[in-house]
């Protein structure tokens, strides 16, 4: 597998690349750094996964691109800004062009199913009543959860919630699009037309996307390049085609799904041994 | 060591306050963005000034008629019962008004609100705001804040007209006090600018306090099941004490004993 895709890394205008990362590292404190040094730049259009063991800083790596964490080191750029350089009216009119799904939904409890996907376009938009109502059921349509619309979030599933939280995203049709593990607690059905639908989106819409997940095989259907990560470090990278060929350790073990192998499963502690004998 | 630990917890608490005091600025700069969610505003008053109204009326109406009965007890003693009804209206408008529907709102809404919007904390909601470019301080916090101060003012003058109330049934109606004395006398001792002006300016104090209290508490809270109870605990608490401080504090500068 190649170190890494030519047509992606280098492309022939900067502002044809929708996100950069050059040399981000971060931590939530000193000690214990969860980035250290990760570059990715992510195409206008494309649709790019970010796959890792859990606790490896996916969703860290989300936060950072949206600007709600600033990196220790390094340059994030969306869209040809500097993420880092915003005062807070210029990173609120850079949010206005992203979407993001956040990982546990994060749907306001105070507001029906509906009022949860109008609500961005309530707070930045001044559509008339009518149109924002079709639009709302068009998103809710998309998901599958048009009859679910006077629902509240607490008499919602997880994966309900989720696909709520897919519509809310994409409910101002963003310029780019960031789903942290849009599959997780989907059964296989709503897994295949969720993946669908950020393909088509991708594709109708000429949204780019970010789709953090741990679903491979979903991952190896829809999406157009993946970043392997794992302590802190982008440990590999390519097309689903280099992906399903490639021979690398990283690699083969997402695609197997084996315990052992370079990604470890355990967070960082002394030997197991080690930590009996002192109990004992 | 005792020494160190006395230094740390005085520096957390000064950067706490300083902290407040930042997010007070912070809340009040959002003012205009309350007026104009004016209806997000006025659901909050709903939930902190509607949803409170029960236990301010029931309260303030046993409030009054204990009044009542305790001081008849007293003033009989001095041949002076047909004062009883100043004595209820002076002591629920000046003190008992203000400070106990303070404490009741600051039980029952502070509490609600902290726990709200902690909770809205711990599940990414306010962050999920944040990452649609809504600011939660103008969405989240600033309707609760001035949802608050709206309300208290109003709660404290129910409260008091309820414990009015009360002390009529107990006084008049019970014990058998001349209705007219009950209210003549009241009307003529209780003024209106050094009486219930101050009791309204009491209750908005408490007002501005307990609803700042507990929109930073909340929005403070450690994103955790424990943190927004430790929060909401905390929320009562302090503004229990900041009630019976600030009291202590207006009605020195109110007294007009000394002739000042
Ligand atoms: N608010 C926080 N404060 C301190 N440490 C944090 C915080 N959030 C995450 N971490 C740490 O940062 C690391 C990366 O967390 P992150 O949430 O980015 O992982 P992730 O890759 O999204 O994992 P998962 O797949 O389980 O969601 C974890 O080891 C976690 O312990
Ligand atoms: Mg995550």
């Amino acid at each position: 597998m190649p170190a890494a895709n030519p047509a992606v890394v280098a492309p022939t205008c900067p502002t044809e690349i929708a996100v950069e990362l050059a040399g981000v590292s971060f931590g939530y404190d000193r000690n214990r750094p969860v980035l250290a040094g990760i570059d990715m730049s992510i195409p206008r259009g494309k649709l790019v996964a970010i796959m890792g063991g859990s606790g490896c800083g996916k969703t860290t790596i989300l936060r950072l691109i949206g600007g709600q964490l600033r990196p220790q080191q390094g340059r994030i750029s969306v869209a040809g800004q500097d993420v880092a350089t915003l005062d807070r009216d210029g990173l609120f009119a850079m949010r206005r062009k992203i979407g993001m799904l956040f990982q546990f939904g994060a749907l306001f409890t105070d507001l029906s199913v509906f009022e949860n996907v109008a609500f961005p376009m309530r707070e930045h938009t001044k559509l008339p009543d009518e149109l924002i109502r079709d639009l709302v059921l068009m998103k809710l349509n998309a998901v599958g959860l048009r009859g679910a619309a006077q629902l509240r979030p607490s008499e919602l599933s997880g994966g309900m919630a989720r696909r709520v939280a897919l519509a809310r995203a994409i409910a101002l049709d963003p310029m780019l699009v960031m789903y942290d593990e849009p599959f997780a607690g989907l059964d296989p059905i709503s897994l295949g037309v969720v993946g669908q639908l950020i393909r088509k989106l991708n594709d109708a819409l000429g949204i780019t996307s970010v789709v953090v997940t741990h679903d491979i095989y979903e991952s190896l259907k829809i999406v157009d390049y993946i970043y392997f990560v794992s302590e802190g470090r982008i440990v590999a990278q390519g097309t689903p085609q280099e992906v399903r060929a490639s021979s690398e350790g990283f690699v083969r073990q997402f695609v197997d799904g084996a315990p052992d192998g370079p990604v470890p499963f355990h967070y960082p502690a002394r030997p197991l041994v080690e930590e009996f004998a002192r109990a004992g | 060591m005792a020494l160190r630990r006395v230094g740390r917890a005085t520096i957390s608490s000064v950067e706490r306050l300083g902290f407040a005091a930042r997010f007070s600025l912070a809340v009040v700069v959002h003012a205009p963005a309350a007026l104009r969610r004016l209806r997000l505003t006025l659901r909050e008053i709903y939930f902190s000034g509607v949803l409170s109204l029960v236990i301010i009326l029931v309260s303030g109406l046993f409030v009054g008629m204990v009044l009542a009965l305790q001081g008849y007890d007293v003033l009989t003693r001095y041949g002076a019962n047909e004062s009883l009804g100043v004595l209820v209206a002076l002591s629920l408008v000046r003190e008992l008004g203000p400070v106990v529907a303070g404490l009741l709102f600051a039980s029952r809404a502070g509490s609600a609100i902290t726990a709200e919007i902690g909770l809205m904390k711990t599940t990414e909601q306010l962050s999920a705001m944040e990452m649609m470019a809504v600011d939660p301080l103008a969405r989240v916090v600033a309707p609760r804040f001035f949802g608050g101060i709206v309300s208290m003012p109003l709660l404290a003058a129910l409260f008091s007209t309820m414990g009015i109330f009360g002390a009529y049934l107990v006084g008049v109606r019970l014990i058998g006090i001349d209705a007219g004395s009950f209210w003549g006398n009241m009307q003529a001792a209780v003024d209106f600018r050094y009486d219930i002006v101050n009791g309204i300016i009491k209750s908005v104090v408490f007002g501005i306090a307990v609803s700042l209290i507990a929109v930073f508490e909340g929005y403070h809270a450690r994103p955790t099941a424990e943190g927004v109870s430790t929060a909401t605990t905390r929320t009562v608490v302090a503004s229990s004490l900041s009630i019976l401080a600030l009291d202590f504090v207006l009605t020195v500068f109110m007294f007009r004993g000394l002739g000042v």
